[in-house]
């Protein structure tokens, strides 16, 4: 593996000497999302406010490329400037294979916020907080290695270490917290590495495609010391492995999605461990459709079903809240583009039958002219307290975008 | 014998000319017009005017395949390069005659390849009032054709074709196009909606010889209604440059070779 990232580094640097394209491009942008109905747990009002400024650098050969985009953002709840690099790679491209190394953003799977075989790092915070969805995806620092032959294509991602999603801030979201008293707490992040194949083909008009995956939960387990009489409380990333797969295709007059996946809770195969999500299978079913011109509508079935239910509930404390054995969720979006689609109304709808949890996000999104586009938007949250969305029912927030582009 | 030959001739050149139907000279027409060559490529720019004057441009590289005769299946590759927030983006499409086309686009935002659902040939190309149907042709087989008369265009003879949809599911009424006698490419275009007036009008602007294939290089699409615009520029447009079928994947839809997108 080694001598591969070596040899990918210096067929890399050869080339960079030739005649190369480069450009340069960015943004500025104001980002504000300010609550409906409670105040932030802080006391402030806002859920985000920051004006931000992107470079982007791009390069590109016949063989190579390299992308370097870096944020630099003043956040005025936080009262501090922050920088960022969000991508930062090179590729090197030969006929049937290519490698990228460095930071990347790495989507797999085919859902519209529903995440199965997308196992890489998301930024929760960002879609609560009305930010632009580029900012769900976090970048991965990762070699990906792709390699394409007639069989199938393959693409390998091995990252040396490991990075976690972000979750929404207790200090600006009401967060769910079963032991609110302890206030010692610990995060424990993994010290290995994680890694992932895709393999995808063309099946019959269908793309098909098969994902391996062995790391960690993306999201933390909370662990006391103590159930009792609880003094610390230990943050950590569950072993797991996913084996799942995806089709998609024509049928009828839409687009219509499949995907499964198994989620191998290697850190508690058993269940008997109540701290550590069970082993899962997930399913999904979506269809879209264009059912008039500038309007299309999707649709999308979610399930989970819990493996060792039965274990699960043995070791479940009295008093913590029980997920069911099988959770249902039908999800909504529509799309319609108005004047020559420089305007666009989108709206998302989320609801669990098992538990209540509900999400609804409409935007309105106008560019002014080629360069500029603003957004308007609003965040609804319901559910029980425990719910991933129930718990945000007080973080209703109504949200602006504007950007500048260069 | 001799004289025979010549008599044959005589007789048999201006039946053949009286002998194309309206069906036929679409069928030129789209071969003509879309599908010249092995494969085709270009960069786009694509300006819509509003009745106002005010201008968004949309710059692309636009790369078409054939897959076999004049009117059989195509493949499109169109990359991105303006407006700002759909730049580095890219969309294929899979298109048949008579069904409807796969499609494809990669958000590099969110590095996302999506499939979209394309139920509509002709709904508008990303905004503009040129359909989907207009950039890559639409079914000969959905229309009826008579050559209603010929006229001149500027200074070339043309055929007046009115095509009539035979379905009734159609948006439009009809349509008159004007085809050059001599390249059968389409000079100007007029669309009737379904009480009868006249809504959008195609003016070929420009006609250059590409690589031996004479092409429209500028165009516009007018909708008289609104009195919106787009008027569309081929630069660098070449023909039979040997693109590989594997382009149309979804390895080159995220990351476009360089040197078919410059």
């Amino acid at each position: 593996m080694r001598r591969a990232v070596a040899a990918g580094a210096v067929l890399l640097v050869v080339p960079l000497a030739a005649l190369a394209e480069f450009t340069l491009s960015g943004f500025v942008q104001q980002n504000s999302a300010f609550n409906a109905g409670a105040a932030n747990p802080d006391g402030r009002h806002e859920k985000w406010l920051e004006e931000r400024v992107q470079l982007k650098l791009d390069g590109r050969g016949e063989t190579w490329h390299v992308l370097a985009k870096g944020d630099l953002a003043y956040d005025h709840l936080a009262q501090e400037a922050h920088s960022e690099l969000r991508e930062g790679y090179a590729d090197h491209v030969a006929s049937d294979w290519d490698i990228r190394l460095g930071r990347q953003i790495i989507t797999w799977g085919l859902g519209d916020l529903v995440f199965i075989n997308d196992v890489f790092p998301k930024d929760y915070e960002a879609l609560f907080a009305g930010r632009p969805l580029e900012y769900l995806k976090l970048g991965v620092d990762a070699m990906k290695l792709g390699v394409y032959r007639e069989l199938a294509a393959f693409e390998l991602v091995v990252a040396p270490s490991f990075r976690a999603s972000r979750i929404p801030d207790a200090r600006r979201f009401h967060l769910f917290d079963p032991m609110p008293a302890v206030t010692n707490r610990v995060t424990v992040t993994p010290g290995q590495g994680e890694a992932g194949l895709r393999i995808y083909r063309d099946i019959a008009g269908y793309d098909a495609a098969l994902y391996l995956y062995r790391g960690f939960q993306r999201t933390p387990a909370m662990r006391p010391d103590s159930l009792t009489a609880p003094t610390k409380i230990t943050y950590f990333y569950p072993k797991l492995s996913v084996y799942g797969a995806s089709l998609s295709g024509r049928a009828g007059d839409g687009v219509l999605s499949l995907e499964g996946a198994y989620y191998d809770s290697r850190e508690d195969r058993s269940g008997n461990d109540f701290t550590v999500p069970n082993s899962q299978s997930r399913l999904l079913a979506g269809y879209q459709i264009q059912p008039a011109e500038d309007l299309s509508l999707g649709f999308q079935y979610y399930a989970e079903y819990v493996h060792h239910y039965a274990a699960y509930r043995a070791a479940l404390p009295a008093g913590f809240p029980a997920d069911e054995r099988w959770s249902h969720t039908a999800t909504a979006r529509l799309t319609q583009f108005f004047l020559h689609q420089t305007l666009r109304l989108s709206t998302y709808a989320s609801y669990n039958a098992s538990n209540g949890d509900r999400y609804l996000n409409p935007e309105l999104r106008y560019s002014f002219n080629d360069q500029a586009w603003g957004a308007l938007g609003v965040n609804v949250f319901g559910g029980k307290p425990w719910g991933t969305f129930g718990q945000l029912a007080h973080d209703d927030n109504v949200y602006l975008q504007v950007r500048y582009e260069f | 014998m001799k004289r025979i030959g010549l008599w044959l001739l005589i007789g048999l050149l201006p039946l053949q000319v009286f002998a194309l139907d309206g069906e036929e000279v679409m069928r030129k027409s789209q071969a003509a017009f879309l599908y010249p060559g092995n494969d085709f490529k270009a960069r786009v720019v694509m300006k819509l005017i509003d009745k106002d004057g005010q201008e968004r441009v949309r710059e692309m590289t636009m790369l078409r395949k054939n897959a076999g005769d004049p009117g059989g299946d195509q493949k499109y590759f169109i990359y991105f390069f303006r407006p700002a927030d759909v730049k580095d983006m890219s969309f294929m499409i899979y298109k048949y005659p008579a069904r409807d086309d796969d499609r494809w686009l990669f958000i590099p935002a969110i590095n996302m390849v999506k499939r979209i659902a394309a139920q509509d040939k002709r709904s508008s190309f990303v905004g503009s009032d040129f359909t989907y149907e207009d950039v890559s042709g639409r079914d000969i087989e959905e229309d009826t054709y008579v050559i209603e008369r010929e006229e001149k265009v500027g200074d070339r003879d043309c055929y007046v074709v009115k095509s009539t949809p035979k379905g009734s599911d159609a948006d439009f009424g009809y349509k008159t196009t004007w085809v050059d006698k001599g390249s059968f490419l389409p000079l100007k275009e007029e669309q009737f909606d379904k009480k009868g007036a006249r809504y959008k009008q195609f003016t070929a602007d420009d006609v250059a010889d590409v690589n031996g294939f004479p092409t429209v290089i500028k165009r516009t699409m007018k909708n008289l209604q609104t009195g919106h615009r787009t008027e569309v520029v081929y630069l660098k447009a070449d023909y039979d440059l040997g693109i590989e079928d594997n382009l149309f994947s979804e390895r080159f839809l995220r990351q476009p070779p360089h040197k078919w997108v410059d």
